[in-house]
């Protein structure tokens, strides 16, 4: 009953070509994606990189159009915006989550907040500042630094919250047990043991959340608005990275493209180094 | 070790296989002859190499960088493991059945053609009648044949196994391999297979491992015992069981180990 | 020095008199804090999860709320209405919606398929060791900031389909009666043509991440029967693996189309802010996220601004459905998997 398959019948060989084209074409779609990333990157490392060289980069103000300067009051008002709103959503983040991990295994509230929430995060930025300019910008009749923090804050919440319930989930349910074998309230075995546990993973939910704050820019347009000087004021609009290299790279001037590709080069390190920290720390304890 | 001498045409004849798991040797210098046209059993305890064997004839573990075999594989005289022929076309010849019943996620009808369409050209017809034999040959036709259009997953343990038995067959292997075809199986539908198992071989070389020795003895023409990657006994079901010649095998179908 | 009263059945440790002194003891039951802490605890955190279903409902409220104006000038004529003249105060969401759309389509088109061969690669073709520095430098793409990629497609990209893409594109499928159509005009280097590529280059991180996910799922003793019947590589994909997590595919697909939808920064750069409706692919155009962004902190009047705002609200509503969808799919992926195994 057995018959031999010629191998050169051509339903083989066009299967067998077919298959070499698809691989084929699947190693050049890993090429290209490898090409735009290491060509997204040099472009910044070139450009960028000899702006960063600078030092007075970092010492000067930004400048109006036509002359030098340097990005020092952008730097200062993103790290501003970035660490309050960091202080603001974290902690709403952290406790919703933990409500996900500890106490919502079941029921309905628990499953409706995680698919609400992680729509939530993928949610398009530009319409948290628009909510954000509706409910308090508006309301208050000026763009400020604080806007701008509690808009970076409201993108903070869901990622913590997502990085939250999935690190206290890990938690082995037997830590739990144990602490309350000994007596321990329930509030208590979640502060003081099981938020142990995952410190480091809720951490590195944290330092990814601010990864993806520093990045952002449409957050900020209607709501921190810039400012060309120094400001210390949360109250008024603040000079910030992403804004910073928005409007001088749309510009005409080359003096302000040059220091655009610096801001940018500056955000992307920010960024990649955060990740890479976020990552190490998780693959630490793993 | 025994490469016994069989009256019968060995359709597979192995020649001191090696099988590597990285550094890992899996198995030890095996040869045997397995016979045509028959059901040969390999049992042995867990980890004794049965299923790594049969996964060389069909060399399905080309799939996994870090597993080789060296030695010699040979059917009709050729080594399958050196072969210039594509794996493709060897797997057209070598057809295997699995621990678990691995319906396509298609329907009955496609399960069974898939692999035939793999290899050859047919009309609606044509693979109408293939499809319609395979199906009969593997004692299902009847539960099927009004739902031919249904997912192969809507069908219960047994049945998905005796699909996967068809789909293997309709593609007119030589050689038939099933690893513990049985072991996800509840007692009726292993019964059933058993009694499939037993019309098969008219038409198939049979090789089946499996951790039942009950059910090793029950189908089986021909056995082989193995025990942590080498073959220590190779005979005639009947002799192996009733008279083995290792006391090896003695005490593993005996039960003293597991 | 206080006394202590021992329960009758005192535990194998007894405590003594200094032990109390010294504050050693564990917590026992409801001597610990205060007993309504437990519920407290609860409460507060409950209040907290509850708040991401207020955000989005207040994010949508506010939406509505700021956008009336426009809603009740212009009704669902704005939907369709391919005017903006700020001067006779006239607006309509078609342009920005239909760039939003083609921008998109665009990026899929361009970005599922590469996905999907990255996703075969990583899964079937690379060696082992190679798996996860590969994934990681994928995922990069995603951790990059959307304004760099705004810049890069402005100074770079833009420069080069201009001097050579564009050109070649509109002198070879430019002519070919029907579609040629898309591919009609002078080469700007900006236009919808060159957002929908840098919108391609950001999503595939996202589809590959869940197509990757997906395909892992599928049992080795599935592939391996195919494989045993002698197919190819190729074959084991399309005809066992893709239909065995179709769904969570889509999901995933659906994914990366609602990052798309809502991409502001990388688009504003290149799309060309143009209130125009064009039907050639190379023609700048406006995406509802770049017309906000372009035009917001410019816009007088209140009418303005609500439309503006009402355009917010349109894309709010389109890629929340779309995510919602997408989640839907891969929990229901998921669950399947459960029942399966």
């Amino acid at each position: 009953m057995s018959r031999v398959i010629r191998a050169n019948s051509p339903l083989y060989l066009s299967r067998k070509r077919r298959n070499a084209a698809v691989l084929a074409a699947s190693a050049t779609a890993l090429a290209l994606g490898l090409f735009w990333l290491a060509w997204i990157l040099g472009t910044l490392l070139v450009e960028g990189g000899s702006a960063l060289m600078r030092i007075s980069l970092f010492t000067q103000m930004t400048p109006p159009p036509g002359s030098d300067g340097g990005l020092l009051n952008a730097i200062a008002g993103s790290v501003a915006m970035a660490g309050t709103g960091t202080l603001l959503g974290t902690p709403v983040g952290i406790l919703a989550g933990t409500y996900l991990a500890e106490y919502g295994r079941r029921g309905w509230l628990a499953s409706g907040t995680r698919f609400l929430n992680d729509v939530l995060l993928s949610a398009p930025s530009i319409v948290i500042g628009l909510f954000v300019y509706t409910i308090y910008v508006k309301q208050v009749g000026h763009f400020s630094g604080f806007a701008g923090s509690l808009a970076l804050g409201l993108i903070v919440v869901p990622v913590v919250v997502r990085t939250t319930d999935d690190m206290l989930k890990l938690v082995p349910d037997t830590l739990r047990e144990a602490a309350a074998a000994l007596g321990c309230p329930a509030w208590k075995i979640i502060t003081s043991v099981t938020y142990r546990a995952a410190r480091a993973g809720i951490l590195t939910g944290i330092l990814l959340a601010v990864a993806r704050i520093s990045g952002e820019t449409a957050p900020l347009l209607f709501t921190a608005l810039n400012n060309q000087f120094w400001s210390a004021n949360m109250n008024a609009p603040m000079a910030n990275l992403p804004m910073v290299v928005f409007q001088f790279a749309m510009s005409p001037y080359e003096d302000w493209h040059r220091l655009a590709w610096g801001g940018a080069a500056l955000i992307t390190l920010a960024v990649l180094a955060l990740n890479i920290i976020a990552r190490s720390l998780f693959a630490k304890r793993a | 070790m025994d490469a016994a001498a069989t009256a019968i045409r060995p359709k597979l004849q192995v020649r001191g296989l090696n099988f590597f798991y990285g550094n890992f040797l899996a198995l030890k210098s095996v040869s045997v002859d397995i016979p045509e046209k028959q059901v040969t059993a390999f049992i042995g305890p867990s980890g004794c190499g049965k299923s790594t064997l049969l996964r060389t004839f069909n060399r399905m573990f080309a799939l996994y960088p870090d597993q080789r075999a060296e030695g010699e594989v040979l059917m009709d005289g050729e080594n399958l493991l050196t072969s210039k022929q594509d794996v493709s076309l060897i797997r057209a010849r070598i057809g295997m059945v699995f621990q678990k019943p691995t319906p396509f996620p298609m329907s009955i009808y496609d399960n069974i053609a898939f692999g035939v369409r793999l290899h050859e050209r047919m009309t609606r017809a044509q693979m109408d009648d293939r499809v319609e034999g395979a199906l009969r040959k593997a004692a299902i036709w009847d539960e099927v044949k009004d739902k031919l259009g249904q997912s192969g997953t809507s069908l219960s343990g047994g049945q998905q196994q005796r699909l996967c038995i068809a789909r293997a067959i309709a593609v007119r292997p030589e050689v038939l391999l099933l690893d513990e075809p049985t072991s996800a199986l509840d007692p009726i539908s292993t019964a059933r297979i058993e009694e499939l198992i037993h019309d098969l071989k008219n038409d198939f070389t049979i090789v089946i491992v499996t951790h039942n020795m009950q059910q090793a003895a029950r189908v089986s023409d021909y056995t082989a015992y193995m025990y942590i990657g080498e073959l220590i006994e190779f005979g005639e079901t009947d002799t192996l069981f009733i008279k083995p010649k290792h006391k090896h095998t003695e005490e593993y179908i005996t039960g003293r180990f597991g | 020095m206080s006394s202590v009263i021992v329960p009758a059945d005192a535990s194998i440790d007894k405590p003594s008199l200094a032990d109390v002194s010294r504050g050693a003891l564990p917590p026992q039951r409801g001597v610990s804090g205060a007993p309504w802490a437990d519920a407290a605890f609860r409460h507060l955190t409950r209040f907290f999860a509850l708040l991401v279903f207020g955000i989005l409902a207040a994010i949508l409220i506010s939406l509505v709320y700021g956008s009336a104006l426009s809603l009740k000038a212009f009704g669902f004529g704005f939907l369709v209405s391919g005017d903006w003249d700020p001067v006779k105060q006239e607006f309509g969401a078609l342009v920005p919606i239909v760039g939003t759309l083609t921008t998109s389509a665009i990026a899929m088109a361009i970005g599922v398929p590469v996905s999907f061969g990255i996703a075969i690669f990583l899964t079937e073709l690379s060696p082992v060791w190679l798996k996860r520095p590969l994934g990681t430098a994928i995922e990069l793409l995603a951790a990059i900031p959307s304004i760099i990629y705004g810049m890069w497609g402005l100074f770079i990209l833009a420069p080069l389909l201009q001097s050579y893409v564009q050109p070649l594109l509109i002198g070879t499928l430019g002519r070919v009666p029907g579609i040629g159509r898309l591919f009609e005009g002078p080469p700007m280097g900006i236009g919808m043509f060159t957002a929908g590529i840098i919108l391609s280059i950001m999503v595939i991180p996202f589809i590959t991440a869940v197509m990757r996910d997906v395909f892992e799922l599928v049992p080795e003793m599935l592939k391996e029967s195919a494989y045993a019947l002698g197919s190819t590589t190729w074959e084991v994909m399309w005809n066992v693996v893709l239909p065995y997590t179709k769904v969570g595919v889509i999901g995933g697909i659906m994914l990366g189309l609602g990052r798309a939808l809502g991409e502001t920064m990388a688009v504003t750069f290149v799309i060309g802010n143009a209130h125009q409706l064009a039907l050639s692919l190379m023609a700048p155009g406006n995406s509802i996220a770049s017309a906000l962004a372009n035009e917001f902190t410019e816009a007088v009047g209140d009418l303005y601004y609500a439309a503006l705002i009402e355009l917010g609200l349109i894309l709010f509503l389109i890629t929340t459905i779309v995510l919602a969808l997408a989640k839907f799919l891969l929990v229901r992926l998921t669950r399947l998997e459960g029942e399966r195994t």
